[in-house]
């Protein structure tokens, strides 16, 4: 079959750092086409050149056979490409026909005819069978819908060609059946998508073939048919997946966190629903699950960060009333967030001050209100050089260093509290396979030495390789939670995916 | 290795300082000749009126100490900026600050009589301290309770703050021996003592002494360390467990004060009274000063004497020739224009000509950040709506 | 009261809310684009000096108007430049235009129109009375006895709100205030919407500074805009940025100047000062008020990088 897209030997750096390696690939007409590759790998880069946010910096796309190079994303647009973007770019103060028809020329007046654009939305999402309603605000819409609005805007502008970008990663999987029925009326009607995810079954369900990357450069596009998992999986973290080095049996008999009956809520919203579990010394708690299921708002509340509605936290048998997270810094609760630059780190700051910004109180770096600069910078070069933080003095600021480099920063801050705890939320996150050993690596050691980890992860070969026991969060609420040994893939796969262990179909 | 690095870093923080000390000394030149082109433009001789603002500003002792005079509510209205600035507020509410708490100052003074000069003068810049810092206060309250903007209620707070004082000044505190919409003669003992038997008063030494004292602050001891935090990641200094709302709330306090001790200070010095429009916009200037600064303490020092230079030599220049002093506006405007847009301008250009000189005449190798500018970090595009909306 | 005394004070709360407004709309069309102009107090300035400068070499009113229209459009192109172009700091860009303009004008308006006693008068705008609508008892000659810039202000309002809710265009500039880069990605040319803004922004500001030089006084005076641009400021957020709210924001704002006026003139015992106070409060109140609900564009402040020129 004709390609609609192809791609000859595109590159894109960022600085020194190859995001993308010469990539050559060529996407068939109506053909549903999964990009899969981990965090990190590419996806998103590739996508942003061929949506006109990124320009290439070699290379050349072809569109229908001719060459296309696209300076903005309003020329992707014009040629039929449309992009749904993992955070959607909508606008919530506005109506949905608002949102859909803005920035629309071809064919109409210098008026926006409000009633005229409904009529047209509505027609387009029955054809599509999209269920929209075209005069609601999109601050009123649930996630599900937003997206479909999103779809929308895409085929309004005539596209013929559609990105995904990680369609799932926000969705409940009664949101992802839908939209599954929507990919799947778009196929039938002659539309040509991509689809990217780094979840396995997602692909083997909805897609035709799928491209794989890996650390920037193409691994392989095959027919999905006559693959499994397994395979898909080895394409691409390139190896099969090993668990790292770990001692069993560390954990001694006591119990040092325990949460029972926690209840939470954002916005009058409940978010975390009857949580109960327990971490002993020297143990792993892994929990697993798809993003925004509540693991954001468990990491806060367990940090402090975040209220509770209701439930217990016991730490090392103490019960814990409202929090702060200085107060939990101080009982030894160390915290790892999930975002480095806006949660973790001050980036305009120094190396050294990165460092000290949990115990620049204390004795240790500071005197009557004074923060001492020999000891901050003695400490300082100690860290950088335990941790091999690569950073050409402790005065550098922070900013200034590579992902891996700041999460080492971050990792030498919480360590040095010898924390009787972590929450470590996504601690390998955006980060290449070495740097995310070295992380899994002080973690493993930390358990050695007795510390309680709680991490919270979405990406399930980390969790099941370093945890002791498993649960997985569903909507704000444990499912299951079992030894790492009884622990496999597909019965993890179908608890996140919301089935419950004693009842057959959950949803 | 170690070695190396240190010697490097150094080399690096040099060359950095040199260029932007020759950049901000080009954007005052430009500055500069932007306004000699308005002059030329509104008829008057540019070089004439630039020799008679350097006669004015530095031509003998008289005029270096009418500079300092003039440098001294400049100082302390660029202090009050930078402070919140480094926080990460924006008190452009200097003006207000300054009206209020030259009130209250000289309420202190007025009011409370009896007292010897060793008290009574502590007393009325304490007064005027707390003044200024309750009228930042408000703002700072209604930014962390309500959520509005401190940049929009500062700036309307200056309109009340200087109708307040007129209102004062016409009113309650109208000296009941005059006609005229001012105060009385503040006491001998509320009034600051001179410096070299001139107008300059001991006001300076305290602006200056009080810039120190910020550096101080700021950069060697636990509590700057939580302000420029906040300045810098109000969300991850939050997460640290430093707390956030407390100190915008300080931050937005003490720098009211700083303002407020200025006002007063420009009364107990140079007016004696106060009264209406005793201020020409010297909040507003502070701005300027602050930026010229680089929103560091001691640099204000060096911005505000530079201003105050241009303010004094002006008065000359409108004495001799009858050009306003509000050229002065002008020449500042354009400074903070090039000063702020120079990271934008120039920004790549400076930092390609520190990496080549850091390069070719410091240690033979690049810092590493340097060879991996971009790092991953810088990979993604972000999708946030940039600041939080204010 | 009598009915004389009312109906001077409504021609005279309406005759200063004009100036109000016409600054209130630039800055709302700027506001509404993402751009937080407080650097209109300036711009208003220049307008003034210009429309005056204008009507004195030209002799002739209306060519002050266009003239000022010309420079303060100019000068909104700059702080777009400066703002949009550049990325600098629209609260530091805006307070430097104040600067600027108070400097500039103080410089200018004393060599071309001298100062003090000496200072030129020029022709102002001559009140037009609309036949039949100002024979309306109180309110018609207060409203429909006005000068031109004044009957333009009215119109603008329904305009402005025409333009914003029922053009594909007004959509575009809403939606470049609340997230630019939702809408870059699809086609909006975010920094052309908002340099577009920008211009009328100044160019109303212009048509301001007009309606308080040659609209009321007929001459220019140093710094005689005297903090309206600010109150003009007040009025968008007391309005909730919407063009009805700003207007009915400027007329409150203009009547109570107009009392202030009135009460000095008439010895009330309230403090003039406090009547002036008055704008700046009650925006005060009505943004602790309006917090959390957000009526504000969302991207307000916010510099903006567009697609297009993001190089690596």
């Amino acid at each position: 079959m004709e390609p609609i897209v192809e791609i000859r030997g595109l590159v894109k750096r960022f600085g020194s750092f190859v995001a993308n390696d010469r990539l050559n690939l060529a996407i068939r007409q109506g053909e549903i086409h999964a990009i899969l590759g981990e965090n990190g790998a590419g996806k998103s880069t590739l996508m942003n050149m061929l949506s006109g946010m990124l320009e290439p910096d070699e290379g050349e796309i072809l569109f229908k056979g001719k060459p296309v190079a696209f300076a903005s994303p309003r020329q992707a647009v014009s040629t039929g490409i449309g992009m749904v973007h993992q955070h959607f770019m909508l606008i919530p103060a506005l109506t949905v026909a608002e949102n859909v028809l803005l920035g629309m020329k071809r064919g109409r007046g210098p008026l926006f005819r409000f009633k005229k654009a409904c009529a047209e939305i509505r027609e387009l999402s029955d054809r599509f069978g999209l269920d929209i309603q075209p005069e609601a605000r999109v601050s009123e819409l649930s996630v599900g819908q937003q997206q479909r609005v999103e779809i929308v805007k895409t085929l309004v502008r005539g596209a013929e060609f559609i990105i995904l970008d990680e369609p799932t990663a926000v969705l409940t999987p009664a949101e992802v059946k839908d939209l599954f029925r929507v990919l799947r009326t778009l196929k039938a009607q002659g539309k040509t998508i991509i689809f990217i995810s780094h979840k396995l079954q997602e692909v083997q369900d909805i897609c035709d073939r799928v491209t794989v990357l890996r650390l920037g450069k193409l691994i392989g596009t095959q027919d999905l048919a006559g693959t499994t998992p397994a395979d898909l999986a080895r394409m691409m973290v390139g190896r099969d997946v090993v668990a790292p080095v770990r001692k069993a049996g560390v954990a001694s008999g006591n119990i040092r966190l325990s949460v029972k009956g926690l209840h939470a809520s954002v916005d009058g919203a409940r978010v975390l629903r009857e949580l109960a579990f327990h971490i002993r010394e020297g143990e792993i708690l892994g929990i697993a699950g798809v993003d925004g299921n509540g693991q954001r708002e468990l990491s806060e509340v367990l940090f402090g960060l975040r209220q509770k509605d209701s439930g217990v936290i016991e730490l090392g048998g103490e019960e814990l009333h409202r929090q702060h997270p200085r107060g939990m810094t101080e009982r030894g609760v160390a915290y790892i967030p999930e975002d480095r630059h806006k949660e973790g780190l001050m980036l305009q700051m120094s190396v050294e001050e990165n460092l000290i910004a949990k115990e620049y109180r204390k004795r240790k770096f500071s005197q009557g209100g004074w923060i001492s600069r020999r000891k901050v910078r003695e400490c300082a070069e100690e860290q950088i050089g335990s941790f091999g933080i690569r950073t050409s003095g402790a005065a550098v600021p922070v900013g200034r260093l590579s992902g891996g480099n700041q999460q080492k920063v971050i990792l030498a801050r919480e360590l040095m509290l010898n924390p009787k705890v972590i929450v470590a939320m996504q601690p390998t996150r955006g980060m290449d396979v070495g740097a995310a050993e070295y992380v899994h690596k002080r973690l493993l050691e930390a358990r050695e030495r007795g510390c309680s980890i709680l991490l919270i992860s979405t990406e399930l070969e980390e969790v099941m390789a370093l945890s002791d026991r498993v649960a997985v969060l569903y909507k704000g609420e444990l499912l299951d939670t079992m030894d790492r040994e009884a622990a496999d893939l597909d019965r993890i796969g179908r608890l996140m995916a919301g089935i419950r262990p004693d009842t057959s179909c959950a949803i | 290795m170690r070695e190396a690095r240190k010697v490097n870093l150094a080399s690096e923080r040099w060359v950095k300082a040199v260029i932007e000390v020759l950049f901000y000394g080009g954007a005052v030149f430009i500055a500069l000749l932007a306004g000699g082109l308005v002059m030329a433009a509104a008829g008057v001789s540019p070089l004439e009126a630039y020799r008679l603002i350097w006669d004015g500003a530095v031509g003998d002792a008289g005029s270096v100490k009418e500079t300092l005079v003039k440098a001294t509510p400049l100082l302390f209205a660029g202090l009050c900026y930078t402070f919140a600035y480094r926080c990460g507020l924006f008190n452009i509410g200097a003006e207000g600050q300054i009206y209020i708490g030259a009130m209250t100052g000289t309420m202190a003074a007025l009011y409370v009589p009896g007292l010897p000069g060793y008290a009574h003068l502590p007393l009325c810049i304490v007064a005027g301290a707390v003044g200024g810092a309750l009228w930042a206060g408000i703002a700072g309250a209604l930014k962390i309770f309500k959520g509005a903007s401190e940049i929009i209620n500062t700036i309307m707070l200056n309109y009340v703050g200087i109708y307040l004082v007129s209102y004062m000044v016409t009113g309650p505190m109208k000296d009941p021996s005059g006609t005229l919409p001012q105060s009385a003669r503040l006491p001998e003992s509320a009034l600051l003592a001179k410096l070299f038997d001139s107008r300059l008063h001991y006001g300076f030494v305290l602006a200056v002494v009080l810039a120190i004292i910020l550096y101080v602050v700021l950069n060697r001891t636990v509590w700057g360390y939580e302000i420029r935090s906040v300045g810098f990641n109000k969300q991850a200094t939050k997460v640290m467990g430093i707390p956030v709302n407390r100190n915008l709330l300080l931050v937005m306090l003490v720098s009211g004060a700083i303002a407020g001790i200025g006002g007063f200070v420009e009364i107990a010095g140079v007016q004696n009274r106060l009264f209406q429009n005793f201020s020409p916009g010297y909040g507003y200037d502070g701005i300027a000063v602050a930026l010229v600064g680089g929103a560091h303490p001691l640099g204000n020092i060096g911005s505000a004497i530079l201003f105050g230079g241009l303010r004094s030599g002006a008065n000359a220049m409108q004495r001799m020739t009858g050009t306003s002093t509000s050229l002065v506006y002008v020449i500042q405007a354009t400074i903070i224009v090039l000063v702020v847009c120079n990271r934008y301008w120039f920004g790549g250009w400076k930092r390609q000509l520190i990496a080549w000189l850091v390069n070719r005449y410091g240690s033979r190798r690049l810092p590493e950040e340097l060879q991996t500018a971009h790092s991953a970090s810088e990979v993604k595009i972000s999708f946030n709506k940039g600041e939080e909306a204010r | 009261m009598n009915e004389e005394v009312i109906v001077s004070f409504l021609a005279s709360a309406i005759r200063l809310s004009v100036p109000l407004l016409l600054a209130a709309l630039g800055i709302l069309f700027m506001s509404r684009s993402g751009i937080l102009n407080i650097g209109m107090e300036g711009m208003v300035l220049i307008g003034a000096l210009s429309g005056v400068v204008g009507a004195y070499y030209f002799d002739s009113a209306p060519a002050g108007v266009l003239l000022a229209i010309l420079v303060t459009g100019l000068v909104g192109l700059l702080f777009g430049f400066l703002v949009i172009t550049t990325g600098a700091d629209q609260v530091v860009i805006g307070t430097a235009l104040n600067l600027f303009g108070l400097g500039l004008t103080t410089v200018f308006g004393r060599s071309l129109l001298g100062m003090g006693q000496e200072a030129v008068q020029v022709k102002g705008i001559p009140s037009v009375p609309i036949p039949l609508l100002s024979d309306i008892p109180y309110i018609g000659d207060a409203l429909f006895n006005q000068n031109v810039l004044a009957y333009v202000s009215y119109l603008l309002v329904p305009a402005a709100a025409f333009i914003f809710y029922k053009t594909n265009w007004g959509l575009q500039v809403r939606s470049v205030g609340e997230n630019p880069l939702a809408a870059d990605t699809l086609g909006v040319r975010v920094h052309r919407i908002r340099y577009i803004c920008c211009l009328i922004g100044g160019m109303l500001a212009g048509v301001a500074g007009c309606s308080l030089s040659l609209g009321i006084l007929n001459q220019f005076t140093e710094n005689m805009v005297a903090g309206r641009g600010f109150i003009a400021l007040s009025a968008v957020i007391f309005g909730k940025w919407t063009p009805l709210g700003t207007m009915g924001a400027s007329l409150l704002f203009g009547g109570a100047d107009a009392l202030q006026l009135r009460f000095q003139s008439f010895g009330i015992k309230i403090p003039y000062q406090f009547m002036l106070m008055f704008p700046y409060l009650l925006t005060m109140v009505a943004l602790a008020w309006f917090s959390g609900k957000s009526k504000q564009p969302a991207a307000t402040a916010a510099s903006y990088k567009s697609l297009a020129d993001r190089s690596s």
